[in-house]
């Protein structure tokens, strides 16, 4: 009988807890270095964190589920113009606004998964632009609610804790987004892991066996797509929370195109690549373009291409490769 | 899910316009086993994926325990408690064993897949290999286990012995014996290996271009060389 690689089969639940905590660390410790040692950037680090969010949002549907889309920014924008209007509207506690931007983005995920799920393939895809598109023209025509093309300005969330202001230098915004991203990263990985999660991964690979075994992928896919809208609303939330504007580009095609590629290029159906991948593109765009303001793009596009073509499975795929082969290494060189 | 009974009558089926299964009836009893003999291409598989709801079928019924599934889908069937072991495995290759039997637990505690593990030790060991990584032979019980964590009152297996090594077909024989001995599932059982066939069910059909020819105890047609002959093209057993 064929036997399986050994390091591949050396994995324990040990392994798995102590490589989560380890990587749960590196985030902790990333998100911290940053505090420290660009504290004149932490408002794009607050945004990097906000749309981490959407583009693990997106990793949960399109990385762990199957399902073409290039409108997730409708669920991010939902929730943060709800939590753009009920912090105008006097609700302004900064944890309930994230659970109302949770909620809205649930609700708008729901409407969206009801409505994409009756489609497959390019079919899907095209829903889904239909529908970030809808939801953006929507939003600019509903000027008494969302302010239109000005969008909404002038809230004003209340201090942290009663104590730390969101202030100018963003420092409260910034750390209240790395606590919840690591707090919803945390959440995503047991979701992931669980035997819904398989589901999810089951259906991805082969829905036909899945059904054969008795379960329904849509109500399955559907409460996944609930589950990506909350993630999704809370990164729009906290998009609203720290810059205090939100305007019609949190509801837009471009943003929903970037989360995939963003996506593309950490690696699909890896959560750590969601995050890789946001990263590295937000700090290329930040640092191109500031050198280059009208051909930064071009430098994201080769980069892209050189990924798919070198590294199909991604910057994750392609670190989780050269970590095997280091530990394959001590074993090969021993007796 | 206790043992349930199944009763097809006048099934036929196929795909797209080519009729496969023609007039197919049988019967089998809570608990009971039945073994499905018949030359490749004769339909056996035909008609362990009709059962299940993945062909289409023009004509005739299928009743579980009385009750007609003939118009439900296969998540119906599914549910209703036929469970398919498919001639070609089809684990889910990018997860690992204890993954995909996650998946096959539907709403059953994670602890469940124990009872996985107790049927077919070897998974265990392998728990958090990569089905991309398992043998042809723990590819075979890796599909049964998944199914089985479904509790099927009757249980479909469809060539669960092809291509494997003697020393696994008898471990899979012992395992599958275990699970018709309890009497928790009617099991249907599409097999090549005439001996594996004729020892495991009592009753046994055979099918020749989809329709049945031959139907009775296993021990008659163990005795009889001549139908062996003509419709498996074996001329007789030891």
């Amino acid at each position: 009988m064929a036997q399986a690689s050994a390091p591949m089969a050396a994995a324990t639940p040990a392994r798995d807890l102590g490589r989560d905590l380890a990587g749960l660390a590196l985030i902790l410790a990333a998100g911290l270095a940053g505090y420290w040692l660009f504290p004149d950037n932490l408002s794009f680090l607050t945004r990097l964190i906000s749309v981490a969010l959407l583009v693990l949002s997106l990793d949960l549907i399109v990385g762990y589920c199957g399902i073409a889309s290039l409108g997730q920014a409708a669920l991010y924008g939902a929730g943060a113009y709800a939590a753009g209007i009920a912090c105008l509207n006097g609700v302004t506690e900064p944890f309930l606004l994230i659970l109302i931007g949770a909620a809205a983005g649930a609700v708008t995920g729901l409407l969206m998964g009801t409505v994409m799920l009756r489609a497959h393939g390019l079919p899907q895809l095209v829903l889904s632009i239909a529908i970030v598109q809808l939801l953006h023209e929507a939003a600019n025509k509903a000027a008494w609610l969302t302010g239109g093309s000005d969008g909404l300005a002038g809230m004003v969330p209340a201090p942290l804790f009663g104590l730390f202001e969101f202030d100018l230098w963003g420092r409260a915004a910034y750390l209240f987004g790395l606590g919840l991203l690591v707090a919803v990263f945390v959440a995503l990985k047991l979701l992931v892991r669980s035997p819904f999660g398989m589901v999810c991964r089951g259906l991805k690979e082969d829905p036909l066996r899945v059904s054969a075994l008795g379960i329904s992928a849509f109500p399955v896919l559907l409460r996944m797509f609930v589950i990506s809208g909350a993630v999704a609303g809370m990164g729009g939330a906290l998009g609203a929370i720290s810059t205090q504007v939100v305007g019609l580009d949190s509801v837009s095609f471009e943003l929903s195109a970037n989360a995939l590629v963003m996506l593309v290029l950490g690696g699909l159906g890896n959560l750590y690549g969601a995050l890789i991948g946001t990263v590295v593109f937000m700090a290329v765009e930040h640092v191109v373009a500031a050198i280059d303001p009208f051909h930064w793009m071009t430098l994201v596009g080769a980069l892209l291409i050189a990924i798919v073509l070198f590294a199909p499975r991604g910057l994750s795929g392609t670190l989780d490769e050269a970590a095997r082969i280091l530990a394959r290494r001590p074993r090969r060189a021993g007796p | 899910m206790p043992a349930a009974s199944l009763d097809v009558r006048g099934l036929s089926a196929g795909y797209g316009q080519t009729h496969v299964l023609e007039d197919v009836s049988f019967s089998v009893p809570a608990g009971g086993r039945l073994s499905i003999l018949g030359r490749n291409g004769m339909g056996k598989t035909t008609l362990m994926a009709t059962l299940m709801g993945l062909t289409r079928r023009y004509a005739g019924s299928i009743g579980v325990d009385g009750r007609d599934v003939t118009g439900l889908r296969t998540t119906g069937r599914a549910r209703g408690g036929i469970g398919l072991v498919p001639q070609t495995r089809e684990i889910f290759k990018g997860l690992t064993v204890e993954e995909n039997l996650f998946v096959g637990l539907k709403d059953r505690p994670r602890r469940a897949i124990e009872e996985a593990y107790a049927l077919f030790p070897r998974l265990g060991e392998r728990r958090r290999n990569l089905g991309s990584q398992l043998s042809g032979g723990e590819q075979q019980m890796l599909a049964t286990a998944r199914t089985i964590l479904g509790q099927p009152s009757i249980l479909l297996l469809d060539e669960p012995l092809e291509g494997l090594a003697p020393v696994i077909c008898d471990m899979l024989m012992a395992a599958f014996a275990q699970l018709a001995s309890s009497g928790a599932m009617t099991i249907l059982f599409v097999e090549q290996r005439l001996e594996s066939a004729l020892d495991f069910a009592e009753e046994v059909i055979i099918l020749e271009r989809g329709r049945i020819v031959w139907a009775g105890a296993s021990a008659a047609l163990r005795a009889d060389g001549a139908v062996l002959e003509r419709y498996v093209g074996v001329g007789g057993l030891h």
